[in-house]
């Protein structure tokens, strides 16, 4: 049982100048915070959140069963970035919909739901925001930004906009960009999404549907690429769906089952000779966790959210110069990537590590060896929670007086 | 290798306030000695997970890389001395990563275990390969694939137009000037670019 957590807002009136040229006013941010700020305000670490995540980083909420925050494995009392040590800060981003503004929230200029009308918003422009809320927050300079695939990407940019602000940079499963093959699979989603009928140009709201075949196969093409092709096989390899168990149970295949000989129960069934009915462990699951993400995401949210990913490119204006863009970073950096991990490959983190060492700044590196694919920066593995604790630890004693 | 007296020895190459990389670093004690008694800076290269680990707990930065797959990651003459410290004789491209240290560093130091050292050549004589404090393994489960000799080195080197600057053996902490290809279980050499 983790601690109980808190989502506060902030509102702000002043409009936030967008890289693409738009703006947007009178906008909140949801946020949350763990721990105590320290005396000087030395002590916050911000962390930056990835496509589906959120500002609930940590903790549960009261009376919520199975509410942990995404990573709260990581982030607690005692836990790897020790909240007892740590002011711990988690914020929405724009254009999510999790609790700041978005798509489903009202136009103050229209008086109607955005939908399709919220501006394209960047990488850049949701760090921007982020160093607004800790100017509300009174937090000069952070201890750390720390964030995950996407949120990794934040956190470089943080370094790169405002250097200063900062001490450390942990950046996690992460890249500088994304090659042509990560923005073909978020391409794919949003056709998915765009060219279901329920979505109405974006304006599906005023329709009163959601376009949730669309969300569904996002979603499905999102998650065949954050596992690993061995983790899939060892979770499901061939195994058929067992007719006898509830579809809400597919999520794994049945206690005991051997994946390469398709696992006990269904080895009592033929196959369905269907094209259509579920006849794989793989497809149930699958559509169990379109389903589920379809029920919860705004559609016009996984449009924004995937072409923020696609636009992030700090080399671009160095003409594609890595070593350049990070000439003006001064923090010190922690990298870690996840040898299957194929969306965000060690191969992307070692050209960050590369044009670190370029431009001499401090850098540590480390390597994964975890079968979990993308996956494996959200989940516990040894070597990793270990890598943090001790990291965060010297960050720790470098703030002691 | 890590014995202070050793460390000591070989740090007195490493000239105050270096920019320095320490290839195969293990727990990153000679970089951690570097910087806090000789002012250095620098990045350890490892691959073994809990050496990784142990660096970063004691506030040395490490990235973990394999050797195996060179250092195209480092730039020419960007570090003032490149270490491979018990690193050498672990690697299969060991001439490879030789011409490497030599690029990136201005100078280098390498010490490897001395195959010549009388101990050694004792058990050879017997029709033994010899199995020591300083080498320690079977000979059919030892990491140590490139056995060589203080004297195998100059060749090496002088083969791949390194300017030896100094070298001498190490025994017991003890530096070996006097027939170190005999009397020493460890050869270290500095040396730079000709």
């Amino acid at each position: 049982m983790s601690f109980i957590a808190t989502p506060q807002t902030m509102h702000f009136t002043e409009a936030l100048p967008l890289q693409s040229g738009a703006s947007i006013r009178d906008y909140h941010l949801a946020y949350e915070t763990y721990g105590t700020l320290n005396a000087d305000r030395s002590n916050a670490v911000l962390v930056c959140h990835a496509l589906n995540a959120s500002h609930h980083v940590a903790g549960v909420y009261e009376g919520q069963d199975k509410s942990e925050g995404w990573w709260d494995n990581m982030i607690g009392p005692g836990k790897s970035v020790d909240t007892d040590r740590f002011f711990v800060i988690g914020v929405n981003n724009l254009g999510s919909c999790f609790g700041s503004t978005g798509p489903m929230h009202v136009h103050p200029d229209t008086g109607e739901v955005y939908g399709a009308d919220f501006p394209v918003v960047t990488v850049e422009d949701w760090v921007n925001a982020q160093a607004r809320l800790l100017d509300r927050l009174g937090i000069p300079q952070l201890a750390a930004v720390l964030g995950g695939s996407l949120g990794g990407m934040q956190a470089l940019s943080w370094t790169l906009q405002y250097p200063e602000r900062m001490r450390y940079a942990v950046v996690v499963a992460s890249a500088p960009n994304l090659t042509a093959e990560n923005i073909a699979f978020n391409e794919v989603a949003r056709r998915a999404i765009v060219t279901d009928p329920d979505f109405h140009g974006g304006h599906f709201y005023r329709h009163g549907v959601v376009p949730k075949r669309g969300l569904r196969i996002a979603r499905m093409i999102g998650h065949i690429t954050y596992l690993s092709d061995d983790v899939m096989n060892e979770k499901f390899g061939r195994s058929l769906r067992a007719p006898t168990l509830p579809a809400s149970r597919g999520s794994l295949p049945p206690e005991g089952a051997d994946p390469a000989r398709g696992g006990p129960a269904p080895d009592l069934r033929d196959y369905l000779y269907s094209t259509q009915d579920i006849e794989f462990q793989i497809e149930s699951y699958l559509r169990y966790q379109g389903d589920k993400f379809s029920d919860y995401f705004d559609a016009n949210t996984y449009l924004l959210i995937t072409r923020a990913l696609d636009y992030f490119d700090p080399a671009r204006a160095h003409g594609g110069n890595l070593t350049r863009a990070l000439a003006s970073a001064r923090a010190k950096f922690l990298l870690v990537s996840f040898t299957t991990d194929w969306r965000f490959s060690p191969a992307r983190s070692r050209e960050i590590v590369k044009a670190l060492l370029d431009n001499r700044r401090g850098v540590s590196y480390a390597e994964i060896d975890a079968p979990h694919g993308h996956d494996a920066f959200l989940l516990d593995d040894a070597r990793y929670m270990g890598v943090m604790r001790s990291y965060f630890d010297s960050i720790h004693e470098e703030l002691q007086p | 290798m890590t014995e202070t007296v050793a460390m000591q020895a070989l740090a007195r190459l490493v000239p105050p306030g270096s920019r320095v990389l320490d290839l195969g670093c293990g727990d990153g004690a000679m970089l951690d000695y570097l910087q806090r008694e000789r002012g250095c800076t620098g990045y350890g290269v490892e691959i073994a997970d809990a050496n990784v680990l142990a660096c970063v707990q004691r506030g040395v930065q490490v990235l973990q890389l394999n050797l195996e797959e060179g250092l195209a990651m480092f730039g020419d003459n960007s570090f003032d001395v490149v270490l491979q410290i018990d690193t050498l004789q672990h690697l299969h491209n060991a001439e490879t990563m030789l011409r490497e240290t030599a690029r990136v560093g201005r100078t280098g130091v390498v010490a490897f275990p001395n195959f010549a050292h009388w101990p050694n050549r004792l058990s050879i004589l017997r029709g033994r390969m010899p199995v020591t404090r300083r080498l320690p393994y079977q000979w059919y489960d030892t990491p140590n694939i490139r056995v060589g000799t203080y004297k195998d080195f100059e060749v090496l080197a002088t083969k791949n137009s390194l300017r030896i600057l100094e070298s001498f053996g190490l025994e017991g902490g003890e530096e070996v000037r006097w027939l170190p290809n005999a009397r020493a279980g460890t050869a270290v050499f500095h040396f730079e670019r000709a």
